[in-house]
């Protein structure tokens, strides 16, 4: 099933429609798939992120989330039930002074009943591993619980997509393979259809596509490993290969056969593949 | 100016339920001329650590010395010491508060040299404003908080560089930028490294910065420095970096690779001396073989 679909999509956050911000975007994003969003500061891709979840409505064109038009204003509520989204700063996103009362904050605001409410408090704290601090305070914990914790009260909700707008960029290496394990974790076993906006080119490389985005459009879309095979290309729109990839490139052009490789295990194994060869 | 911590302890909060140990002990010295870099994952010490090196914390125990400054001296000019050591915190752009850049990258300046006119001060912030790439004329009287992420780093930067800092120290200087917006970064630092500043430190976590800019570094874990040397040093101690829940560059996991299928990459880890080096390999399997 397709679950999110834009047509042909403008939009210009000036009044006098100047500047589109996103730019004639097609793109259908079918469910249960990871995508990675790259483009640089400013690219549009926060913008892209806002119109799925009716947070902004397109100037022209329309999105629609599982057939839902997000122009239609009786549709938002159930549009943001399907969409869920997690921002860059956890500090921003806490709004309860325990982990337990954070996370039911959304299931309350929506009217799911007190049982059940219990029930998803615990479903998305155990998809995050976070059960253990039910009771803590968000404000003790480390960024990347923070950040998990933020993500369970999204699940609470029960969204059918999961929108992360840089959403590991504060986050140390350890925090940050924290929330990656957990959304393709929600990826695979539930089949979330999960939007990861980054500019970390190793996490893109997790995805089952990545879109890239350059001034309001567009402008690539394939398997991470199609993208970063045209790099040419990518430098146009100013973006740089995952670092193994790009020592890859590096040997390549020195006459080293090695095939392409884009994580530092494939790289190894393709310089011993050479090697070997002598 | 060199910067010597012998036996530096810090506690927070004391004789409070929250006390907790954030240095238990640091000795280190960086000298003049390096481009340091300081690891350490989430409440290893180093921001604790980098926030001593301007007197922002006073020592409460152990001693510190930046050049001449003795930092346990409660009598050190310390608005001198701060006019001379920079600080960049995490995210400084969130520090912005006034209405053009103009005057939010003049307000460190007014405040540590009071002696310089008007002319003085605008003189100063168009020379900072042009060190970290922007043009003075077209963003000056424009407010800081309509400028995209990167240049608003790059204003927040030029506010403490306006004194001309002979140690500048920043606080995960590329945390959130874009690809090309960290490299530009990077080069931005070296461009001033060695001149009016003598000293630069980092604070990341990007181990590939690390290997690819540093002259030395220094693993901070609970609240002591465990490890200190040149890249190459450090990352050739990747099983150790690991253990400590660290990230290791992706040369040295590479090199590590090829290391059990009997492969030895002597590598500085940088990416360039990495290829060259497997390069150099090859043409030794090559001789070999004949």
């Amino acid at each position: 099933m397709e679950a999110v679909r834009f047509d042909n999509v403008k939009f210009s956050y000036r009044e006098d429609g100047g500047e589109f911000a996103v730019n004639g975007v097609t793109l259908s994003i079918e469910e249960g798939q990871f995508v990675a969003v790259l483009g640089r500061n400013g690219s549009g891709k926060s913008t892209l992120a806002k119109l799925i979840n009716a947070l902004l409505v397109p100037g022209s064109g329309t999105v629609s989330v599982f057939g839902m038009n997000t122009a239609d204003d009786k549709k938002t509520f159930e549009i943001r039930k399907s969409a869920g989204m997690v921002f860059q700063n956890p500090d921003n996103q806490t709004v309860a002074s325990i982990v337990e009362d954070d996370v039911a904050f959304g299931p309350e605001n929506i009217g799911v009943p007190r049982k059940e409410i219990g029930e998803r408090i615990d479903f998305a704290l155990r998809a995050v591993g976070m059960e253990a601090f039910r009771n803590a305070t968000p404000s003790r914990l480390s960024g990347g619980q923070k950040q998990r914790i933020a993500i369970a009260g999204v699940l609470a909700i029960r969204p059918k997509i999961m929108i992360l707008d840089e959403s590991t960029a504060m986050l140390d290496p350890r925090g940050r393979r924290e929330v990656m394990e957990v959304i393709k974790k929600l990826n695979r076993e539930q089949g979330m259809t999960v939007l990861l906006i980054t500019h970390f080119m190793e996490e893109a490389l997790q995805a089952d596509r990545a879109v890239v985005m350059h001034r309001g459009e567009v402008v690539m879309d394939g398997t991470p490993e199609e993208i970063f095979a045209r790099s040419e290309e990518l430098e146009t729109y100013n973006l740089t290969l995952p670092r193994a990839a790009y020592i890859c490139k590096q040997l390549q052009a020195a006459g080293l056969p090695v095939a392409n490789a884009f994580t530092a295990k494939e790289l190894a194994e393709e310089i011993c593949k050479s090697l070997q060869k002598g | 100016m060199q910067i010597v911590a012998k036996g530096l302890t810090y506690v927070y909060n004391p004789k409070s339920p929250f006390a907790g140990k954030a240095l238990s002990g640091v000795d280190l010295t960086i000298d003049e001329g390096e481009f340091f870099g300081i690891i350490g994952h989430t409440g290893s010490g180093k921001s604790t650590f980098v926030q001593h090196l301007n007197a922002l914390l006073r020592l409460t125990g152990g001693s510190l010395k930046v050049g001449e400054y003795d930092l346990a001296d409660k009598k050190c000019n310390f608005l001198e010491l701060r006019s001379k050591v920079g600080m960049v915190f995490q995210y400084p752009e969130y520090q912005l508060f006034a209405e053009t850049v103009e005057q939010d990258v003049a307000f460190g300046l007014k405040n540590f040299r009071k002696d310089l006119d008007k002319d003085g001060v605008q003189a100063a912030v168009k020379e900072a404003l042009e060190t970290v790439g922007l043009d003075w004329q077209q963003v000056k009287d424009v407010s800081p908080f309509e400028l995209s992420g990167g240049q608003k780093r790059r204003v927040a930067i030029a506010g403490v560089i306006v004194t001309k800092p002979e140690i500048l120290i920043l606080d995960e200087p590329a945390a959130g930028l874009d690809p090309l917006g960290k490299q530009e970064l990077m080069q931005l630092l070296h461009s001033i490294h060695g001149g009016w500043c003598k000293t630069i430190v980092i604070v990341s976590h990007d181990m590939d910065e690390i290997a690819e800019n540093c002259t030395r570094a220094a693993v901070f874990s609970a609240g002591k420095v465990v490890m200190c040397g040149t890249p190459a040093e450090i990352f050739s101690r990747s099983g150790e970096l690991i253990s400590l829940g660290l990230d290791i560059p992706v040369t040295a996991k590479c090199a590590n690779i090829l290391k059990q299928h009997g492969y030895v990459v002597d590598t500085d880890f940088t990416c360039d001396d990495f290829v060259k080096k497997v390069l150099a390999l090859r043409g030794k399997e090559a001789a070999h073989a004949e």
